[in-house]
C-alpha cells in the first residue's frame, strides 16, 4: 500500500512546487556507489533493522563516553540544523526517544544509507511523507554514525 | 542556399584544391561529413565522454572544459576574469587571486594551456594557463577544477609565448610577446627600440608535490617578439625552443615592418645549462621589479596575495653555450617538437613551406660552430646545418602542428582554412581537410606529449560565418572534431565555443575523473569564518564592521532574522554550506549588493561583502535551486539609521508576537 502512496506523494509535491525541482530529485536517487556500500539485498530478513551495511550493533552498558563526546560534536556540525533534541519536528523529526522507537541498526542505516532507505524502507518512506524533505546524505563514516547513536542514547536518558 | 550547397558538394575535392590555391575560405561545404559521423560523436544520456578537452577562452579570460567526442560544454573554470556566476573575483576569499602589481585586474586574455606531465606523459594533476595582457601564469587544480594559484611575470609585456611545460613539469615557461625597456630607465623614446627594448623568457619552477610556482630565473634577449614555444623531450629534454618574429625590431606598423626578412628565428635554450649558471651564482639579482604571487592559503582556504620584488636574470651574451638562434622562414608562429623529441617543426605564418629541424643536427652544428654570425651577441646557427628537411607546398599560412602516435603531424593553415596531415620522417603530405573557417590551433589528445593518444583531432576556428543560426553581428567561434584513426581525416562534428577557443589539450577522462572532488569535508574546513554547525552561528559587531556567521542547509539559512545593523556598517556574510553530499551547492544573494552572488560548495565557507545604502528591511535568499523548499530558503536583515540604539539580535525559527518587533 505504501508503494502506491509514495508515487502519489511525489507527484503531489511536483504539482505543488512553484518550479520544477531542477534535476536534484533525480540526483538524490541512489548512486552506484551507495548501492555497493549497502551490499546486495542487505537485511532483507529483518525489516526493523533497515537496509544497509549495518546488520548487528552491540550496544554497551554503560554508555561509551568518548563516543558520546564525539557524537555530540558531529550532531552539532552536521545534524542540528534539521533535528532538535526534544520531540519537536524542525525539518526532520525531533530525536527524543528515537532509540526507543527504532532498532540501532535501523538508525545507523538511515544515517549511512539514506538514499536507499528513503526509496525502499517503509518506515523511512513514512517519515518522508511526513516531512517532505529528503534527508541529505551527510557522508559520515560508520564510526561517526555509531558515535551519533551513542549520543542519541544519552539524549534518551541512558547512562 | 540549399541548392547551392548541393551544387558545391558535387565537386568537394576539386573545390577544396582550387580554393586552397586562391586562398579563400571554402564556403557551402557543410556536407563533407560522411555517414557514421553521428554514431561516432553520440554519447548516450547518462554516459560519459572519453576525453576531457581543456580549452583556453581567449578574450573571456577563462578555461572551458568540453567532453570529447560529444563536444558538450561541461564547465567554465574562472581564471583571469571575474565570474559573477560563482562569485569568483567578488567573494572575499577569491578577490586576492586577481591582484597584480597594478592592483585588482578583473579581465584578461587567456591564450594557451599546458597540462602537467610526468616522464613526458599527461599525469592529470594541473592545468596551467597564461594571461596575455597583464602577464601572468595560473595553475588550476584538476581535483577541484579551480584556479589555485596565479603568478605575475615582471619584465614581460604580453605573455603570449606561454605556458609550455618541460617533460617532468620542472618548469612552465613564459616568453614576452612585446619587448619593452627593462631595468632602471624605462622612460625612453619608443624609437630607441633597438637600443633599449629587451625581450625576456621566464622559467617558472613547479614544486613537484604542491605545484607551487616560483620564477626560478629569466633570460634577457635582444628586442624581438616571442610567439610560441615547446620543450624538448626524450633526447632533447633539457632544451626549450621558442619561435620569435619581428627580428626587424620594428616598433610601428608591424604588419609591414616586421615582415621584411625572409627568415626570423627559433630560439633554442639549453635550460640545463641555465640551471648550472644559476647554481654557480652567475645570475644577476634584479631588484627594481614588482610582481604579485597569489595562491590559496592552506590555513584559511582563501586566496592570499604577496608582492615580490626580486628576480634572477641570466644574460646569454655573457653566459655562453646557453642560447642559440636558428633561422626559420618567415615570421614563425608555431614551434612544435614531435613525440620522439628529435624533430622541431617551425611554422612561418607567412611561409609556403614547413621547415623541420633536427635536434641531432642542431647539436652537431653547435659542436662544429656552424654559425652564420650573431644576433644581439647570440650565435645564429646556419639554416641548412639545423634543417632536417622542408615540407614543400603544404598550404598557405602554417600555424600549429600536433602529432599522433604513428609518426604523423597535423598542421593548421589559417589562410587556406585547412588541416594538412603529413609524415614527419618522409615530409610527404598525406591528406588535407577543410575547416570552417580560419583555423588557429589544433589539439590531438596527448598531441604535445611523448605518447599521443591520437584518435581525434580538434580544430579551433576563429570565424564561423554561416555555420550556425545567426545571432546578430557577434557570432560564436567554434571547434571541429575530426576522426584521425584512419588514413583519411573525417569531419565528425561542429560545436560552438565560449570566448575565443585558442589552444587546447585533451586528456583521457580516466586520468582525471577518479580524482574529482565531490565535496569539501566540514572537518577539514580551515576558514576562520566557518560555522561548524548551526549552534556556532553568530552576528558580531566591531565598530562599523558586522560579521554574520551563517549556515546553509536544505532548506534554511541560520540566522534568518537579523536586526541591529545600521546604515554605514560594513557587513560581511560568511556562509558555510553544511551539506556533505555531492552536487548540493547553495547560493547567497542580498538585495542591493554591489558585487555578485556567492555559490558555496558543500562543506565550504564563502564571504560576501555588503554595504547597505538605505534604511529598511532587506531580503536575502538561496540562489541555487537546492530542494523542493528552495523558495522557502530566505531571510531578512533590518537596516536601521546610523546611530540607532537597536541592539544586535539574530535568530532562526523564533517567533515574537509583537506588533512591531525590536521595540
Amino acid at each position: 500500500m505504501k508503494k502506491i502512496l509514495l508515487p502519489i506523494a511525489v507527484a503531489a509535491i511536483s504539482l505543488f512546487s512553484c518550479a520544477p525541482d531542477k534535476s536534484k530529485v533525480v540526483e538524490e536517487l541512489p548512486t552506484h556507489q551507495d548501492a555497493k556500500e549497502s551490499g546486495p539485498e542487505a537485511n532483507q530478513a529483518d525489516v526493523t533493522k533497515g537496509i544497509g551495511a549495518i546488520k548487528e550493533v552491540k550496544l554497551t552498558h554503560p554508555l561509551d563516553q568518548e563516543r558520546v563526546t564525539r557524537g555530540t560534536a558531529i550532531y552539532e556540525m552536521k545534524c542540528q540544523a534539521c533535528h532538535k533534541l526534544d520531540d519537536q519536528r524542525l525539518v526532520g523529526p525531533g530525536w527524543k526517544d528515537v532509540t526507543k522507537r527504532r532498532q540501532p541498526e535501523w538508525i545507523m542505516n538511515m544515517i549511512l544509507n539514506v538514499d536507499v532507505m528513503l526509496d525502499k524502507d517503509e518506515e523511512a518512506q513514512k517519515l518522508l511523507e511526513l516531512c517532505l524533505t529528503r534527508m541529505p546524505n551527510q557522508n559520515v563514516s560508520i564510526g561517526d554514525a555509531r558515535d551519533i547513536l551513542e549520543f542519541m542514547r544519552k539524549n534518551d536518558g541512558e547512562k | 542556399m540549399i541548392n547551392r550547397n548541393k551544387l558545391f558538394s558535387l565537386g568537394i575535392t576539386a573545390a577544396a584544391i582550387s580554393l586552397t590555391l586562391i586562398g579563400c575560405k571554402p564556403k557551402g561545404l557543410e556536407s563533407v561529413t560522411t555517414s557514421g559521423a553521428a554514431e561516432k560523436v553520440y554519447v548516450a544520456p547518462g554516459k560519459h565522454d572519453e576525453f576531457y578537452n581543456f580549452v583556453s577562452g581567449g578574450f573571456n579570460g577563462q578555461v572551458s572544459v568540453y567532453g570529447i567526442p560529444s563536444g558538450r560544454l561541461l564547465r567554465i573554470i574562472p581564471v583571469f576574469s571575474v565570474f559573477p556566476e560563482s562569485g569568483y573575483g567578488y567573494s572575499e576569499q577569491s578577490k586576492a587571486m586577481l591582484n597584480t602589481s597594478h592592483g585588482f585586474v578583473p579581465w584578461d586574455d587567456q591564450h594557451h594551456i599546458a597540462l602537467s606531465v610526468t616522464n613526458g606523459e599527461h599525469d592529470g594533476r594541473w592545468v596551467f594557463g597564461n594571461a596575455n595582457n597583464t602577464p601572468r601564469l595560473a595553475r588550476i587544480d584538476l581535483k577541484t577544477f579551480r584556479t589555485t594559484e596565479i603568478i605575475e611575470l615582471p619584465n614581460s609585456a604580453g605573455n603570449h609565448s606561454s605556458p609550455f611545460i618541460t617533460e617532468n613539469s620542472e618548469y612552465v615557461v613564459a616568453g614576452t610577446r612585446f619587448s619593452v625597456p627593462i631595468g632602471d630607465n624605462r622612460d625612453v623614446p619608443i624609437s630607441s627600440y633597438k637600443k633599449n627594448f629587451k625581450g625576456t623568457v621566464s622559467f617558472v619552477s613547479v614544486e613537484p608535490t604542491s605545484g607551487k610556482m616560483k620564477i626560478a630565473f629569466q633570460i634577457e634577449t635582444p628586442g624581438v617578439n616571442f610567439d610560441l614555444a615547446r620543450a624538448g623531450k626524450g633526447p632533447s629534454h633539457g632544451w626549450f625552443f621558442f619561435s620569435c618574429y619581428n627580428t626587424e625590431q620594428a616598433y610601428t606598423l608591424l604588419e609591414v615592418n616586421a615582415s621584411q626578412r625572409d627568415k626570423d628565428f627559433i630560439m633554442a635554450v639549453n635550460w640545463k645549462k641555465a640551471e648550472e649558471y644559476v647554481k654557480a651564482g652567475k645570475g644577476k639579482k634584479v631588484k627594481n621589479v614588482k610582481y604579485a604571487h597569489n595562491f590559496i592559503d592552506e590555513k584559511t582556504d582563501a586566496a592570499t596575495s604577496e608582492i615580490l620584488n626580486e628576480v634572477l636574470m641570466l644574460d646569454p651574451t655573457e653566459l655562453k653555450d646557453m642560447v642559440y638562434f636558428i633561422p626559420c622562414p618567415k615570421s614563425p608562429h608555431g614551434c612544435d617538437t614531435d613525440p620522439s623529441g628529435e624533430y622541431i617543426v617551425g611554422s612561418g605564418k607567412l611561409a609556403a613551406l614547413i621547415p623541420v629541424f633536427s635536434f641531432t643536427k642542431i647539436q652537431n652544428a653547435i659542436a662544429n660552430k656552424e654559425f652564420e654570425g650573431d644576433f644581439g651577441g647570440i650565435p645564429v646557427i646556419k639554416y641548412e646545418s639545423a634543417l632536417y628537411g622542408e615540407v614543400k607546398k603544404p598550404g598557405l599560412g602554417p600555424l600549429h602542428t600536433e602529432f599522433d602516435a604513428n609518426g604523423n603531424a597535423y598542421t593548421s593553415f589559417f589562410v587556406s582554412s585547412e588541416v594538412v596531415k603529413w609524415n614527419v620522417k618522409s615530409l610527404q603530405v598525406l591528406d588535407r581537410v577543410p575547416t570552417y573557417y580560419s583555423v588557429g590551433h589544433l589539439s590531438v589528445p596527448g598531441g604535445p606529449t611523448k605518447k599521443p593518444h591520437g584518435k581525434y583531432l580538434i580544430a579551433y576556428n576563429k570565424i564561423t560565418k554561416d555555420r550556425y543560426l545567426p545571432t546578430g553581428p557577434e557570432l560564436a567561434q567554434s571547434a571541429q572534431l575530426y576522426d584521425i584513426s584512419g588514413d583519411k581525416m573525417q569531419l565528425l562534428l561542429d560545436f560552438p565555443t565560449v570566448g575565443e577557443p585558442h589552444y587546447a589539450e585533451a586528456i583521457p577522462a580516466t586520468l582525471v575523473e577518479p580524482n574529482s572532488t565531490k565535496f569539501y569535508k566540514l572537518e577539514e574546513n580551515k576558514s576562520p569564518f566557518v560555522s561548524l554547525g548551526e549552534g556556532k552561528t553568530k552576528v558580531e559587531r566591531k565598530g562599523n564592521r558586522v560579521d554574520v556567521y551563517m549556515t546553509a542547509i536544505r532548506s534554511h539559512l541560520t540566522p534568518d532574522n537579523i536586526e541591529g545593523v545600521r546604515l554605514g556598517d560594513d557587513v560581511y556574510f560568511h556562509i558555510t554550506n553544511l551539506e556533505q553530499d555531492w552536487d548540493i551547492p547553495h547560493g547567497f544573494a542580498v538585495k542591493g549588493a554591489a558585487n555578485a552572488e556567492l555559490l558555496i560548495m558543500p562543506g565550504e565557507t564563502q564571504t560576501l561583502y555588503w554595504k547597505p545604502t538605505e534604511v529598511g528591511i532587506y531580503p536575502f535568499y538561496c540562489t541555487d535551486f537546492c530542494s523542493a523548499l528552495h523558495q522557502e530558503m530566505q531571510g531578512y536583515i533590518r537596516i536601521s539609521p546610523a546611530g540607532s540604539n537597536l541592539p544586535l539580535t539574530f535568530s532562526t525559527g523564533k517567533i515574537v508576537e509583537e506588533k512591531e518587533s525590536g521595540k
